[in-house]
């Protein structure tokens, strides 16, 4: 039989009791430690870095400004208080692009876990709630009632599907790239087949459809915060 | 032959899979649609070519939601098997 067990599976490693509810520590976790771990350095580094920085930069000077350039220009086309939100959005897009690309290493990313990225619409979620009623203050409630009162149910479903379809495009697409990759890795018990071609596949799943898709995230955060304003 | 209920299921959940990914379907002819405005807009104006790819690709990823949806209902119909 030519079908191997393919193995992409979220796997739990321990388990607790708490409150009558059994939890468990998942890869997913790990993952995220490692990512988090990572970040955490290369922010230290990028520190202790601009710390001494000079007018002429050299070597890693360069790659910090040119991510924060990166970033800080992305935020400034984009919205009308760049000021303000650019640091959730640098947040953001690094975690986002890290986690994405950890599936290079052969980690199973973060962010193919519906856990991990409802969690990230449901932060943009409050964060548009949130800034709608601080912007508009009644207005923000009164646009649920346009253009007619019996608009009402729908303009609800539209706000509260706004976080859902957010995680589930991220989610979907990881998930798609973690299935293939498995897939390619476990159903055929050929060696050439995994010798050049994952190359391609890594490529395409994880470096342009992470990049495309962090990038995607970040913008729609951007826009939809930026409506309510 | 014996088909037991368990194994009826386990085939139409297969069947179902093959029938949620026709959603496939709307996003190829939108991001086909969008690939050639943008491939057209390129033509006419090659100078605004960076801001004319950045643009296409966000929709492009935007119009993918809809068949992504069909794959989340294929993939929890083979693997999660709510139903057996």
């Amino acid at each position: 039989m030519i079908l191997c067990e393919a193995d992409f599976a979220i796997k739990g490693l321990v388990n607790y009791q708490m409150f009558g509810h059994t939890f468990w520590l998942t890869s997913t976790h790990v993952s995220m430690i490692i990512v988090t771990v990572v970040l955490l350095i290369f922010a230290f580094a990028a520190n202790r870095c601009m710390k001494k920085a000079k007018d002429v930069p050299t070597g890693f000077q360069n790659v910090v400004e040119i991510i924060v350039e990166m970033l800080g220009n992305m935020v400034k086309t984009n919205m009308k208080q760049p000021k303000k939100f650019m640091n959730y959005i640098g947040t953001l897009f690094l975690f986002i692009l890290i986690c994405n690309l950890s599936g290079l290493l052969g980690l199973r990313g973060p962010t193919a876990d519906y856990g991990v990225t409802l969690c990230l619409g449901l932060i943009t979620f409050c964060l548009i709630q949130y800034n709608g009623i601080k912007c508009q203050k009644a207005g923000h409630f009164k646009a649920l009632f346009e253009p007619i009162p019996l608009f009402f149910p729908i303009n609800l479903i539209g706000e509260i599907a706004t976080p859902i379809s957010l995680s589930l495009r991220l989610f979907a697409n990881m998930l798609a790239g973690t299935i293939i990759m498995a897939l390619w890795y476990g159903l055929i018990p050929l060696v050439v087949v995994k010798l050049g071609i994952p190359a391609f596949l890594h490529a395409y799943l994880d470096l342009f459809s992470g990049c495309i898709q962090t990038y995607v995230f970040c913008m729609l955060t951007m826009v939809y915060v930026d409506d309510k304003m | 032959m014996g088909i037991s209920g368990q194994d009826l299921i386990y085939a139409c959940s297969a069947i179902g899979a093959g029938l949620a990914m026709i959603a496939g379907i709307g996003p190829g002819v939108g991001q086909g649609i969008a690939a050639g405005h943008g491939a057209s807009a390129v033509g006419r104006n090659p100078g605004a070519k960076g801001d004319i790819t950045t643009t296409m690709l966000l929709g492009q990823a935007v119009a993918e939601t809809t068949g992504l949806y069909g794959l989340v209902v294929a993939f929890i119909l083979m693997f999660v098997k709510p139903f057996s």
